[in-house]
């Protein structure tokens, strides 16, 4: 195991046998409450996910005075809406616009904004992703399918303390008088990491 | 350290084949459900902090580490960190029994869980520190290698870059790490793409890293 160092040959065995033998292991020691674990397993998969930050950006798209408090205080906006926690303690929030893309990364590990995002998605945590978007990003943005002007200056945010970015992607054109819950429905994951625009009106009709 | 996890700007990789957002599904496999709510739960009992277990997932060996899927490190930094607290032997992690009780810990409810969840554990301290540089100040990157934590990738050290905003003084993650709560000024930095991968990188584009004060030096 890899504590033990170079000398020492990991035994095979199927993960995730040693994982509910460590997990049985840690209940009896009392070291875990097992209803504890159901909790925190069943806050990510039903509670905490991206369809919070859709929220907070098709507020941005209607709502002036809140985008303008989201930019200027990304964390007390976004908990004033009731979205706070672990892995978002500390928001910044990063506008597109028609010069300028933000894309999120995290190259050491994997950080990501957990009370607006959920959980991030395989991909982000791949070495792929984590290696190319600091000195490729527009190749990265292209395996997206996601193409910018010329005159368009990326940003990549490498978030290496606990300030966590979410980007407010830009409102899709063809959407005027469209209310907040439609306006939802465009607002894709992916977009609020950079990799992506958001969705178009045609892709949600 | 100038480990495996120090990702950025490494070639050889391949393309990301990202999973489709509508179908991919939150966990791929059963075991991960709870090394993740193993992993947080553990965590809350006090014993490591975040740059700990970073640590801890960093510090496997890079064959390993680059072998591993991102919840396969999780576990193996989960192990690492209930061995190094004493929380478990390596007797019982071999054994899967327990061979003596830890009298004096007493694991958060669901209740307890999903409040700790809720509230973080923010890095932000409210001590009298005065920032040593000014928005717009050009710094560079100190060039130093501690085998320990630290949270300043190899693509940037050396290199100037531009005070973009003042973060407040927040926990310094490498003495964190090492369990010690300790505040530094800290800043968002912008680097130009061309200062940190040469002429052919697009002049414009900028990558923005958040750094704390002791790695920052007058260019």
């Amino acid at each position: 195991m890899p504590h033990d160092g170079p000398d020492h040959t990991e035994p095979p065995g199927d993960i995730a046998l040693r994982v509910k033998a460590l997990e049985s292991l840690l209940i009896e020691k009392g070291l875990v409450d097992a209803q504890a674990l159901d909790e925190i397993i069943d806050t990510y998969q039903t509670k905490v996910g991206p369809q919070r930050g859709a929220k907070v950006v098709a507020r941005a798209w209607v709502d002036a005075d809140f985008k303008a408090h989201l930019l200027r205080d990304g964390t007390q906006a976004i908990a004033a809406m009731g979205y706070e926690g672990r892995q978002g303690e500390h928001m910044r929030v990063v506008e597109n616009t028609d010069h300028i893309h933000n894309l999120v990364v995290c190259t050491l590990c994997s950080c990501y904004p957990w009370p607006v995002l959920g959980l991030p998605p395989v991909w982000y945590k791949s070495a792929p992703y984590r290696s190319r978007a600091v000195i490729d990003p527009r190749g990265v943005l292209a395996e997206f399918g996601t193409a910018l002007d010329d005159s368009v200056d990326v940003r990549v945010w490498d978030s290496t303390s606990e300030m966590r970015y979410l980007v407010l992607p830009q409102r899709p054109t063809g959407t005027e008088g469209w209310g907040v819950e439609q306006l939802e429905k465009l607002v894709s994951r992916n977009s609020m990491i950079g990799v992506e625009k958001a969705r178009q009106p045609e892709d949600v009709s | 350290m100038n480990g495996a996890h120090d990702m950025g700007g490494m070639h050889g990789f391949g393309p990301i084949k990202a999973e489709p957002e509508a179908t991919e599904p939150l966990f791929h496999a059963d075991w991960e459900r709870p090394v993740l709510a193993l992993t947080l739960a553990t965590g809350m009992l006090g014993k490591w902090n975040i740059d700990m277990s970073r640590h801890a997932r960093e510090r496997q060996l890079p064959a390993d580490y680059l072998a591993n899927s991102y919840y396969e490190t999780w576990f193996a930094g989960l192990q690492t960190l209930l061995l190094d607290a004493g929380l478990i032997s390596d007797e019982e992690l071999a054994s899967g029994k327990m061979s003596s009780p830890n009298a004096d810990i007493e694991a958060p409810g669901p209740k307890r869980a999903a409040e700790i969840l809720a509230r973080g554990g923010p890095t932000l301290m409210d001590i009298p520190m005065s920032p040593q540089f000014q928005v717009g100040d050009h710094v560079r990157i100190i060039n130093a290698h501690p085998t320990g934590h630290t949270r300043v990738p190899r693509y940037i050290r050396g290199r100037v870059g531009v005070i973009d905003h003042y973060n407040g003084v927040h926990v310094f993650a490498d003495a964190s790490a090492l369990g010690q709560r300790q505040g530094q000024p800290q800043y968002n930095v912008r680097f130009e793409a061309q200062e940190l991968w040469g002429d052919k990188a697009r002049a414009g584009d900028r990558v923005h890293l958040d750094l704390w004060q002791p790695y920052l030096q007058r260019p």
